[in-house]
């Protein structure tokens, strides 16, 4: 019968392993921000933080109202020798994924922008369902195409930078966006100012909202994604220079089930919370109800251009922000591509303005209508057929 | 007919386990100095307590169903598309996504039963199906929204005399838990208990062990799509709500000392595992452990139970008084 207790034993031992594993952690002396990773992230590079952090305030040059056409601090390229007169383009486009909300606002809006260049006569899109492998043979299968341009949104850096080199290889002129590549060879990269600015516009916000020692949740999605590392670390950097006490740093995969029990959790934990910093907004609505179910206000909030949380935001009069990783980016390859078929200037790497929502612009950006976990930085408004094909 | 209090077989084990539990949260967290904290955890774990009695069923009659985690997920995603926050919708869609649950534990309990495929295989395959038919549907993001109806009977609570709030999962789940339980006491649930533990003996004393098995996957499907509406209406639409339900769900169940491959075992203990799974879950965390170790301590249990319940099982043989014909390993169901 001493076998039964077994399981008793086990659960116990389990326990008490979770104890001892928590210690690394716990042993910051003086207990300011115990949750915090006061080590410098390896994701975190000074030079391009300083970067990213300059081009918020620098001026973009372009369209006025156009940010999707609007680059900052360009450099620009001859690309005479692509120029292809005639029109009757065939713009090729190897997707890394459609598989989350972003992803599908923005591949929507990419064919409405197709839609408008009547010179584009074929636009064929290989969907890599965010495998490399695929990926790869898709941009292999590209090039035996009669594409008149490229585009690639890469899956992941390292692994695709030789399949993009062997397409720019063809002599066609291939256009990077989204994620980047280990190379210079495409003709222009493509993409927002990036991931530390984005950590950063909502670790500003906290640290100015909250007040000093109040206790900060992060809440990230998982762990090792470039992308969503940069936020973190530039984040870090900021926490780790104030006197925010971080008391925990937790994944939450992205599930909002998972998401409300942690916040939860952490409410009865430390008592209080004054302010969330998440590194994407898809499951910032599921922590918002947990503040109200929890029958406590709702802090400081870090969110994103979702139309749910915006809605929630103007609803509730929250105290929030909504740094943005815009979708409108989509429209800029295809505006690229024709510019280098006509022999037009682009700039090497074209950085894109990124705004940010706050609570003086939060109205503009809600759209009753839209379905909840629609983008409002599309730039798509003013697209014929809006708001059809993004319902 | 006389009631005398007894547990089931065990059932002791993991009682103890979970009244340790819950005084170590008591110990570790402020807020389970008053009945309220206790009653949030068992809101939160209300769906899985669900899912751990409708695995329980499939389980103890010999069987896997690995196809509820995905079963969750769609059910979320067909409701908040085809309610798309319309109020009135809810009642309909509610009973359609009962009997979606009704129906793929239908389709599974007959393709085990009738073509005789193993219920591990015919799960692991509808896990497959309804996630990819998910995904297709949905273009890998849920459109639309639930109703405030809808998500009532996951976030909100209802006012009992005497007691106060009452969340309506807690209840939902109080009224599941005496069914069950006085479900398996009576005729067909200890036929379904013995067509887990010897096919062969119930089928020659004249049970029908292919309908006892269907009952199981059928219950299983209902009780799925029953905790998808309380997810669902607990934290809103996700496609991920369902990942890895179906691994709690047989973790839950053998914590609470049920056996794999049927046979032994009450359903009482299975909810209870499930409880305690989610109690240590939220102590874990209380004690400032990351999520990431959850996993582990998931798989570290199904190890050490089944190993305990297959030392156990030969103990318990050698014990027994009257001499019972029963094989110590089962086979493969099928």
């Amino acid at each position: 019968m001493t076998k039964r207790w077994a399981v008793v034993a086990v659960a116990g031992v389990l326990a008490l392993a979770g104890c001892s594993s928590d210690l690394p952690e716990e042993t910051n002396p003086g207990g300011g921000s115990s949750g915090s990773d006061t080590r410098k992230s390896e994701f975190f590079d000074q030079a391009e933080y300083d970067r990213q952090l300059a081009f918020r305030n620098a001026t973009p040059q372009g369209p006025e109202g156009k940010p999707w056409e609007q680059m900052l601090e360009p450099e620009m390229v001859d690309t005479t020798k692509f120029a292809k007169t005639g029109g009757k383009y065939t713009l090729c486009f190897s997707n890394a994924a459609v598989d989350n909300p972003w992803r599908q606002v923005g591949f929507k809006t990419m064919q409405q922008e197709v839609k408008l260049h009547p010179e584009i006569s074929d636009f064929v899109v290989l969907d890599a369902e965010a495998k490399d492998d695929k990926q790869i043979s898709d941009i292999q299968s590209l090039t035996g195409r009669n594409c008149s341009a490229i585009i690639i949104s890469p899956n992941t850096t390292a692994t695709l930078t030789p399949a993009v080199e062997q397409a720019c290889g063809t002599g066609v002129p291939v256009i990077v966006f989204d994620r980047g590549v280990n190379t210079s060879c495409p003709v222009t990269f493509i993409h927002p100012i990036g991931g530390f600015a984005f950590g950063a516009n909502g670790a500003e916000f906290l640290k100015e909202k909250v007040k000093p020692g109040g206790k900060v949740l992060a809440l990230r999605i998982l762990p090792g994604v470039d992308v969503l590392e940069q936020r973190w670390a530039a984040a870090n950097e900021i926490f780790t220079g104030s006197e925010l006490d971080v008391v925990g740093v937790e994944f939450t995969d992205g599930d909002a089930a998972k998401t409300k029990s942690i916040v939860a959790d952490y409410i009865q934990r430390e008592g209080e919370i004054n302010g969330v910093w998440m590194d994407a907004g898809a499951t910032a609505v599921a922590a918002v109800e947990a503040f109200q179910d929890a029958g406590v206000e709702v802090p400081a909030f870090v969110g994103e251009d979702q139309q749910d949380f915006l809605r929630l935001w103007v609803d509730e009069g929250l105290n929030a922000v909504a740094p943005t990783y815009p979708t409108y980016q989509w429209r800029t390859p295809i505006i690229a591509a024709l510019k280098i078929l006509k022999g037009e200037q682009v700039p090497r790497e074209w950085v894109l303005p990124q705004p940010r929502i706050t609570g003086e612009n939060v109205r503009q950006y809600v759209q009753q209508d839209m379905p909840p976990l629609h983008y409002a930085m599309c730039g798509c408004e003013g697209m014929p057929g809006y708001p059809g094909p993004w319902k | 007919m006389t009631w005398r209090p007894r547990l089931a077989e065990g059932t002791a084990p993991v009682l103890v386990v979970l009244l340790l539990l819950l005084v170590g949260l008591a110990l570790a967290g402020p807020a389970y100095d008053e009945p309220s904290g206790y009653l949030a955890l068992l809101k939160r774990a209300a769906p899985l307590m669900i899912l751990a009695i409708g695995q329980y069923f499939v389980i103890v009659s010999g069987g896997f169903d690995l196809s509820v985690g995905a079963l969750v997920t769609a059910g979320v995603v067909i409701a908040a598309r085809l309610i798309d926050g319309d109020e009135s919708a809810t009642t309909p869609v509610i009973l359609l996504v009962l009997g979606f649950g009704l129906l793929v534990g239908l389709v599974n309990g007959l393709i085990t039963t009738k073509l005789l495929v193993p219920s591990f295989i015919v799960t692991l395959g509808m896990l497959l199906v309804l996630d990819g038919a998910t995904f297709l549907w949905t273009d890998g993001a849920p459109r639309g929204a639930l109703s405030a109806a809808f998500r009532t009977f996951g976030r909100g609570a209802l006012d009992v005399p005497l007691l106060g709030e009452i969340p309506w999962s807690v209840l939902i789940l109080l009224a599941i838990l005496v069914a069950a339980a006085l479900f398996m006491r009576s005729g067909t649930g200890r036929a379904l208990v013995a067509a887990g533990d010897n096919e062969a003996a119930v089928r020659m004393s004249g049970g029908q062990v292919d309908r006892l098995r269907l009952l199981g996957f059928v219950l299983s499907g209902l009780l799925a799509a029953v905790a998808a509406i309380l997810l669902g209406g607990f934290a809103g639409v996700s496609a991920q709500v369902g990942n890895g339900l179906e691994f709690r769900a047989i973790t839950a169940v053998v914590l609470g000392g049920v056996l794999l491959g049927g046979g032994r075992g009450s359903v009482v203990a299975a909810a209870a595992g499930a409880l305690s799974l989610e109690a240590l879950f939220t102590l874990l965390n209380l004690l400032g452990v990351s999520g990431a170790l959850e996993s582990a301590v998931q798989g570290l249990i199904i190890i050490a139970a089944v190993a305990y319940a297959s030392l156990g099982g030969g103990l318990r043989q050698r014990l027994r008084t009257r001499p019972k014909q029963r094989n110590t390993v089962q086979p493969a169901p099928s």
